[in-house]
């Protein structure tokens, strides 16, 4: 029973603050990802998991022990990372040997294992290949395979997926999370993609300078944005600035409506708040209703029209069915507003 | 410049450098103690004679003597010292490395002659062991520059995730680190071989009247009396550094070697 | 971020270089400099004092002219190699990796070649017997063969011959860095080839140039024998001095004092040639 637990995670750069007060707790055989825009933080918190980095402040348990000044090499750990980091001097059979021979298994027993490795990731005619004479995706399998070889109590992913081609990563997407699923191995993958978070993830923690944003399910993460960053980060969201009146109701430039029932508010009541609304929830109406601006741009994505209106000072994204297509041309003034229950009030 | 006339200039320059070369060639096959160029009674008595003749066979042996073990003090030495440079990299690190370039970077004369006060001074002027620890001095630039150029090129996420999958220091010294710098240690020792071969000046003022080399032999033939075998020696030495630096052009990355970054592999 | 490669050597690993080459380079120079300073025993070697007779030579008519000579010519080399070298390693850093290590290979051979094998290749090639005397004279351009050497023109040959490679080699690593786009965005806003050549490649690669300039002076400064081999008397460098003083005239204090002239000045224009290197660095 590996449960992995962060307290109060600190890790400073000179004057540069790269991770800042950290806790959190990850389940036994959990995926998780770590989701953020570059420079947020979120590859140093592995490296700090890892034991690559030591933290300023905090500690890393790992089932009930401290192992905060614990060297890499003791943690028993696996890591794939994003050069991939295989050793261009050896086989790709020992490559994936490598973490065994140094801890002195027998030859047999090497072997054995090395084999049932490379059938797990489908390269069992490569193990004497060199590494540059494989591909892309091969050489990620690999770096995979040996990641994996000393059954892991936690298997540590950055940015593993990042050097491929759109389809291939896709691919490897869901071969990785079929393979942490056999396995039941606690998981956790550095990535900047949130469709790859989406995809692979039990639980998704997004960063932001430095700091824990959200914690939840890709559901949750999605539907239940914990603040506005999350909900500019995660899809795409219109977040217009607004006034919360106390009477429940909302201003929106001069536009004004009430809180239905199933609207959330995350703040209390006064000006400068943000009001997040997703593009499929904007309804495009009237020029006398509603907040009157002009469609400046209409984009046929295949499975939804996309409308992108300029209001004067902020341009709204509206999204449609094609089927539900409004009868709407270019150029056109229009009023918007925001379907019922979907529009939620943040903090700025 | 237009392509053909770049070639054109680099194919004149070339063939420039290489005249005394083939003009030495043909004199060394010269049939009679002569220096005659084309070369007369064509024959190849004298490369025998290198190996037959007392006068030139000893030189020979010192010189592959003091240029195998100096070059291998050379390694020897220049390999804990990169690998400390590129470990630390702090101020005091960064002032070995110029300990390690200097040697080479300074006219030779002045290191020959603070070698023969040296050795003056500790009684062993004259002996071959000061000669081969003088070269490997004055030589240990060579491995220090091809072994920091390793080293650069090591990636450090390999030696991160050596560390990860369970090795210690010492086992991603032994593991990763230094099969990966081998091909570069063994072109620091192969230039520092061909350049021990052909070093004058120091073998000259630290042992040049007991422990005679091939150069020494050559510039003593100068003076008093020129022979074939002085031609035959310097194809041979030709020969030996085309050899070893084509090796190490076929097997490494020359250019990448001499400082080149933007080279296409085509 | 590089945590692991920090340390990632024990520390006692520079122990032993470190006293290696305090033992046998550095402690060479300080009993160079203490002999430098010691008494002369004409005749014989000399015996530890502290006068500074041996540097007051350095205001004689006789050093004078040596030092006066040394720096012509060396500086001449240098002016001539780097000029040469120049094209030549533009044309080199535009060839393919195949053709350029061959061409590598050629450079270093040459350049590891012994300075007496270059003297003795060079004096046979000028030589009456075996050179370009009869070559001339085959062609019907010169009466009879005759010797090219010893000269002045000879020295600047073999001076030449020796520091070209040395100069391309020098000049190699910063025109190879030199990003090929530049030159082809300047074509096609219409510049020619030659106008490129003057607006954008020699201009970022001054500073390279004379650093190279300062480094092939400081080289051509160190040769010792071509002089000899090549030259007549009048043309002994500074280095060759040095030799003659220690071995012949059993001067090792006046030899040591112009060593150690000649360590100052070499180290300075290293200096100044590190500096430039600096530079780039910043502009870029």
């Amino acid at each position: 029973m590996t449960e992995l637990s962060l307290r109060r995670m600190t890790k400073r750069f000179g004057r540069l603050t790269a991770v800042e007060d950290v806790t959190l707790d990850i389940p036994d055989g959990t995926f998780v990802c770590l989701l953020g825009p570059s420079g947020c933080g979120k590859t140093t918190l592995l490296r700090l998991l890892a034991g690559l980095e030591t933290p300023t402040e905090g500690q890393v348990i790992v089932a009930g022990e401290d192992q905060t000044t614990v060297p890499p090499e003791k943690r028993e750990f696996g890591m794939v990372f994003q050069s991939l980091a295989l050793f261009p001097h050896l086989s790709v059979a020992d490559n994936i040997a490598y973490p065994l021979t140094i801890r002195g298994r027998s030859k047999a027993e090497v072997r054995e294992r090395v084999e049932t490795l490379l059938d797990l990731v489908q390269l069992s005619d490569l193990g004497d290949r060199r590494i540059h004479q494989l591909s892309g995706g091969q050489r990620q399998r690999v770096a995979i395979a040996r990641g994996l070889a000393i059954d892991p109590r936690v298997f540590l992913l950055d940015e593993p997926l990042s050097a491929l081609d759109a389809n291939l990563r896709e691919h490897m997407q869901v071969e990785l999370r079929q393979l942490q699923q056999r396995l039941g191995v606690t998981t956790i993958v550095v990535t900047h993609d949130q469709k790859e978070a989406l995809t692979m993830a039990d639980v998704v923690i997004v960063m932001n300078e430095g700091r824990v944003q959200q914690i939840g399910s890709p559901m949750e993460i999605y539907r239940d944005p914990a603040n506005a960053f999350v909900a500019g980060f995660i899809g795409t969201s219109n977040l217009l600035p607004c006034t919360l009146n106390t009477d429940r109701s909302i201003e929106v430039f001069d536009y004004r409506f009430d809180v239905e029932e199933e609207d959330r508010l995350k703040s209390d009541p006064g000006a400068g708040l943000v009001l997040s609304v997703r593009p499929e929830d904007v309804r495009l109406e009237a020029p006398s209703t509603g907040i009157p601006a002009k469609v400046i741009f209409i984009r046929d994505l295949g499975e939804s029209i996309q409308f992108v209106l300029d209001q004067g000072d902020h341009e709204i994204y509206a999204l449609y069915a094609p089927s539900a297509r409004p009868d709407i041309g270019l150029g056109e003034e229009v009023g918007v507003t925001f379907a019922p229950g979907k529009r939620v009030v943040f903090p700025a | 410049m237009t392509r053909h006339l770049q070639i054109f200039y680099v194919t004149v320059i070339l063939l420039l450098l290489a005249a005394p070369i083939v003009v030495v060639a043909g004199v060394s096959l010269n049939g009679q103690q002569s220096l005659r160029f084309p070369p007369q009674d064509l024959s190849l008595k004298w490369y025998a004679e290198l190996f037959r003749n007392s006068d030139w066979l000893v030189p020979l042996r010192n010189s592959l003597i003091i240029a195998a073990v100096s070059s291998l003090l050379a390694v020897a030495i220049a390999l804990p010292l990169a690998l400390h440079v590129w470990s630390r990299n702090n101020r005091l690190a960064r002032a070995l490395y110029v300990l390690g370039v200097a040697p080479f970077m300074l006219p030779p004369v002045i290191s020959a002659l603070g070698f023969l006060v040296f050795w003056v001074s500790i009684g062993m002027y004259g002996q071959m062991t000061a000669t081969i620890i003088s070269h490997g001095v004055f030589l240990v630039t060579l491995p220090v520059v091809t072994i920091s150029l390793g080293l650069a090129g090591v990636d450090t996420s390999l030696v991160e995730a050596a560390r990860t999958m369970g090795a210690r220091r010492g086992q991603v010294l032994r593991t990763v680190i230094l099969p990966l710098l081998t091909p570069y240690m063994i072109s620091g020792y192969a230039f520092a071989f061909v350049l021990s071969l052909n070093e004058y000046i120091i073998a000259y003022m630290v042992a040049g009247f007991t422990v005679e080399t091939l150069p020494i032999k050559i510039f003593n033939s100068l003076r008093y009396g020129y022979t074939p075998i002085m031609g035959v020696v310097s194809v041979i030495f030709v020969g030996l550094a085309a050899l070893a630096f084509g090796l190490i052009g076929r097997y490494g990355n020359l250019p990448r070697l001499l400082g080149a970054e933007r080279v296409g592999n085509d | 971020m590089s945590g692991m490669r920090q340390n990632s050597t024990p520390g006692w690993l520079p122990f032993v270089p470190v006293a290696w080459l305090l033992l046998f380079f550095l402690v060479p120079f300080a009993i160079m400099l203490t002999v430098s300073v010691a008494h002369r025993v004409p005749g014989g070697f000399y015996e530890p004092g502290f006068e500074f007779d041996s540097y007051l030579r350095f205001f004689s008519v006789f050093f004078g002219r040596i030092l006066l000579t040394s720096i012509l010519i060396s500086a001449g080399a240098a002016v001539i190699c780097v000029l040469l070298a120049f094209p030549f390693t533009l044309s080199l850093a535009r060839m393919k990796q195949r053709g350029q290590t061959i061409v590598l290979v050629i450079l270093l051979s040459v350049l590891s070649l012994s300075e007496v094998i270059i003297g003795f290749s060079l004096s046979t090639l000028l030589s009456k017997t075996a050179g370009v005397g009869n070559l001339l004279a085959a062609l019907g351009f010169i009466e009879e063969s005759r010797a090219y050497t010893p000269s002045l023109f000879a020295l600047m040959a073999g001076m030449c011959y020796l520091a070209l490679p040395y100069s391309v080699l020098v000049l190699y690593p910063p025109v190879s860095r030199l990003d090929p786009e530049l030159g082809e965005a300047a074509r096609m806003m219409g510049a020619s080839p030659f106008q490129t050549f003057r607006t954008v490649t020699v201009p970022m690669l001054r500073k390279p140039m004379m650093g190279a300039l300062i480094l092939v002076f400081v080289f051509t400064l160190g040769v010792y024998l071509l002089p000899q081999v090549l030259g007549q008397p009048q043309h002994w460098t500074l280095s060759v001095h040095i030799t003659d003083q220690a071995i012949f005239q059993s001067n090792l204090p006046f030899a040591a004092a112009m060593a150690v002239l000649l360590l100052l000045v070499s180290l300075a224009m290293v200096g100044l040639s590190l500096l430039l290197g600096r530079d780039k660095v910043t502009d870029t």
